[in-house]
């Protein structure tokens, strides 16, 4: 049988079975490649997602350290024009940044002329003066008195000593003179120039000078415009979660409601930023850059986000709990309040929490209602004018200091730090309530 | 006394009202027998006792609040010459600070008599409301107070009152979102209406040059200002549409891969790591756009020999911001791919297909509706997008497609047009309302239709 030649039918079904396995194969590779470009999609976000982090976290680094000088301050009365310590008046007018600039010409007595001694004092920062005074102020006795102060360097300096600024480089491509590089290298050599944590960074407001420059007043800010946010939206959230989910009828008004609620949270969020300045600054008068304005325009826009929420919580809570709270006796009203409520508490708290984060993140609107202002004061109320962080991110991003790339990365690096933790609070309280009927 | 304290006092009041009514409510049960003879349980008098107080009360206080700046002012004006009072409304406000700041001494009254007296008009007027919102608001809220009280009685329902109460302000809560819709389109319109009145509305859709520079005097040189929004609306397009050429496929074959091919324990890992990208905010996104994707970009470019490429180009400002919707796009094509039933997957398995054979020709056409809503969801978001085109995309009105090139858009124009300081009669703030307002009808439109969309598809399987 076997060596009988294979009829016409026999070979047409072998060669469809080559064509067909062939064919299979083609298939089979062409499953393969779908399959990998999925991988190499989700690759592609996650590669990006740590690009960005990688590259923000190595820009900002460098901002929580700052340089500071060792230098021998005099508090000559004669450089700075004072003759009592204790006089507030003298105090004002005092010029201490001459004290400063005496102490560099001592620390190197061979540099003379005005451009030479303009260009020593841009080593110490514009802010040195002012420590000098608080220091002279604490301790009136100091004056005719020498001591020895770390004083904070001027931003350029701190790029040389964090490596930013590239020593390499042709002297007129670098914004560092070799006469300024110099002087560093001798701070270097006497073991006079250190760079320490910054302070700074987590006390104080904004400034124009980015070794002074804080990010502690927009943190503040961002703390009063949540704090309205929180107190508006949560309320109002939940009871129109509950009116919609418990209480409502089945008519029209509801259905405008619900089509109403559903558009407001895919509305472009500046288009919030253009209602805030029509509505509560130019028709109430309401004070501009007030962290109550933020708050209310951002209150209008996490409300459909809460209320979304807070509803799928409601929802998830089972009928039965009602069916049995009726069947006690209770009325609607307080099997809402006193077993719907409760049971749903969790789900909409971290609703709430994720929609807090949509918010502290939030910056268009908040430019249109003048949050983006200068502002070095931390405000100290709901009134004051303030700025929040990401707007203070936005504002140091326009700066044109170099300094500031890394001061704008390291803001970004608090921000996105209060969003994890935020978002980690709203992981663990789904874990450890989250219920399942 | 300031509003605030104030509005504390009234709410004083309040937690004294439902300290009585709460007590009355007891005494007057104690003698038929105690609590059970109630009607309802003590905190339920209390509570209504409180509502009596403290509605009317802050009601009354809020009016008053909100209104008393425009009756004082326009009595003031009553009694102005026509020289102040015929005037625009800029003048008008000129005049008001003027009287104040001669009421506070900074500026010399002796040139203007009647501003003089029409200031010690506004300060009597001014303490005069003062005192009568006082009065009036604690009044109001002891009478509430004392109706209450002597309403109180073991017959009265007080729980069902109440909760009537209750559930209008759950119902008054729940409207708002009406009245902020409502709100965003007044607030829109009215200027957009003043706007359109200096400039036609004509001009302003189908105008090809934009340059809301007006001089400020009239030998300035400079512009007059042209408001053709074209090259903004070519600008947001162009940014969108490369958006969505990153998000769309990468975002699409991320969802598929997700849920139906890969196993829950990397599913549980990978979709909140993917949705990390959604929480980050935008500034970061056009921090990075502007200094690390742009510089890429243009480098990129001149290193294949291109010329003319931008520092602030399209490309850069719409990749970084697909990579932004990427999560959008996969969660809503993940539901909706997740939504489609097994019976047609186990039927095409059933034929002999293979698994992408499944997704590509049963799956995917399936759910081709639902994902079209997602996709116009992104583009809505696309467009109306502000801080990684306000960092990146730069403020030239150039009419192009070119990617490589600087352009504007809507978004930017609005808020480079409002940051800052402004007046509200100058065609140039008043334009940012203009383009606001074609903004929310581009989106709402676009939410609309999607929603509609993804509503008719999930029923469709429902």
């Amino acid at each position: 049988m076997t060596d009988q030649p294979l009829n016409a039918i026999e070979r047409m079904a072998t060669v469809k079975q080559e064509r067909l396995h062939a064919r299979l194969k083609q298939r089979y590779n062409r499953e393969r490649r779908f399959k990998a470009y999925g991988v190499a999609s989700i690759s592609a976000g996650l590669v990006f997602l740590a690009i960005l982090l990688v590259t923000i976290f190595s820009q900002g680094i460098p901002a929580f350290q700052s340089t500071f000088v060792k230098l021998d301050i005099t508090y000559d009365p004669e450089a700075l024009y004072i003759d009592d310590a204790s006089d507030p008046d003298q105090l004002r007018y005092a010029d201490f940044d001459n004290a400063v600039r005496q102490s560099l010409l001592q620390r190197f007595p061979d540099v003379d002329g005005r451009k030479e001694t303009r260009a020593l004092m841009s080593l110490i920062s514009t802010a040195a003066g002012y420590e000098v005074r608080d220091r002279l102020i604490a301790n009136p006795d100091l004056l005719g008195q020498t001591e020895t102060l770390w004083l904070m360097a001027d931003d350029d300096l701190d790029l040389v000593m964090n490596g930013t600024i590239d020593r390499n480089l042709p002297e007129e491509e670098r914004r560092v003179s070799d006469l300024e590089l110099t002087w560093i290298d001798n701070f270097i050599a006497n073991d006079e120039i250190d760079r320490r944590f910054n302070t700074t960074f987590f006390t104080r407001g904004d400034s124009r000078d980015p070794e002074t420059a804080g990010v502690w007043g927009a943190v503040v800010g961002s703390f009063y415009t949540l704090v309205v946010t929180l107190a508006l939206s949560f309320p109002i959230g939940v009871a129109a979660a509950i009116y919609l989910e418990e209480f409502a009828p089945k008519n029209r008004l509801t259905d405008i409601i619900e089509v109403n609620i559903n558009n407001l949270a895919a509305v472009p969020s500046i288009v919030f930023g253009l209602l805030g300045l029509a509505v509560f600054i130019n028709f109430f008068g309401l004070p501009r850059s007030a962290p109550v304005v933020g708050g209310l325009v951002l209150t209008l826009m996490t409300l459909p986000t809460i209320i979304i929420s807070a509803r799928a919580s409601i929802k998830a809570v089972p009928p039965s709990i009602r069916d049995a709270a009726m069947g006690l006796g209770a009325s609607k009203m307080q099997v809402t309040l006193h077993h719907v409520l409760p049971l749903a508490m969790p789900g909409m708290l971290t609703g709430t929490i994720i929609g807090m984060a949509q918010a502290l993140g939030e910056t268009a609107p908040l430019l249109m209602i003048g949050m983006v202002a200068f502002i070095v004061d931390i405000p100290q109320g709901f009134t004051d004018a303030a700025t929040v962080l990401p707007v203070q991110v936005y504002i140091w991003s326009d700066s044109p200091e170099r300094a500031f790339i890394a001061k704008t990365s390291a803001a970004i690096m608090v921000l996105l730090g209060f969003l994890a933790l935020m978002n980690l609070l709203a992981v663990l309280l789904r874990r450890k309530f989250e219920r399942r009927w | 006394m300031q509003t605030s304290t104030l509005i504390l006092i009234v709410l004083l009041l309040t937690a004294v009202a439902y300290a009585l009514g709460r007590q009355r409510s007891v005494q007057l049960a104690r003698p038929n027998g105690g609590i059970k003879t109630l009607h309802s349980l003590p905190n339920y008098y209390g509570l209504m006792a409180a509502f009596w107080t403290g509605i009317p009360g802050l009601l009354v206080l809020i009016v008053w609040s909100a209104l008393e700046n425009t009756v004082i002012n326009a009595a003031i004006l009553a009694t102005l010459a026509d020289n102040y009072a015929n005037v625009s409304e800029s003048e008008l406000s000129l005049t008001f600070s003027r009287i104040r700041n001669i009421q506070l001494g900074t500026i010399d009254g002796t040139q203007f008599p009647e501003l003089v007296l029409a200031g010690e008009r506004l300060n009597a007027l001014n303490a005069s409301s003062q005192f009568g919102k006082v009065l009036l608001s604690l009044v109001i809220a002891v009478l509430g107070g004392a109706y209450a009280w002597l309403r109180t009685s073991p017959k009265l329902r007080a729980r069902p009152q109440f909760e009537v109460v209750l559930k209008g302000f759950f119902m008054l809560c729940s409207t708002l979102a009406i009245f902020i819709t409502i709100g965003i389109i007044l607030s829109v319109l009215f200027e957009s209406i003043r706007f359109f009145q200096s400039v036609p509305v004509f001009d302003f859709v189908f105008g090809t040059k934009w340059s809301p520079q007006i001089a400020i005097r009239a030998d300035q040189v400079g512009s007059s200002g042209a408001f053709g929004a074209i090259p903004l609306f070519v600008g947001t397009l162009l940014i969108a549409a490369i958006a969505l050429l990153v998000a769309v496929p990468l975002g699409l074959m991320s969802a598929i891969y997700l849920s139906e091919y890969a196993s829950s324990r990397v599913r549980s890992i990978v979709k909140p790591l993917l949705e990390v990208l959604a929480g980050i905010p935008t500034v970061v996104y056009g921090f990075f756009a502007a200094l690390t994707m742009a510089p890429l970009v243009r480098d990129f470019f001149q290193g294949i020999g291109m010329d003319g490429v931008s520092a602030e180009s399209a490309l850069a400002a719409g990749l970084v911001m697909g990579i932004m919707i990427i999560p959008f796009v996969s969660s809503l094509s993940d539901d909706v791919i997740s939504s489609v039933p097994n019976s047609l997957r186990d039927g095409s398995y059933g034929l002999g297909a293979t698994k992408n054979e499944t997704i590509r020709l049963v799956v995917f056409p399936s759910a081709l509706p639902g994902i079209m809503g997602g996709v116009l969801l992104a583009a809505s978001r696309a467009i109306g997008e502000t801080m990684i085109v306000v960092m990146a995309a730069g403020l030239a009105a150039n009419l192009t497609v070119n990617p490589l090139q600087a352009v504007t858009t809507v978004t930017v124009q609005i808020a480079t047009l409002l940051v800052g300081d402004q007046e509200f009669d100058s065609p140039k703030t008043l334009a940012a309302f203009a383009l606001g307002l074609m903004l929310f009808i581009t989106t709402l439109l676009l939410n609309i239709v999607a929603m509609s969309i993804v509503k008719r598809f999930r029923e469709q399987y429902d």
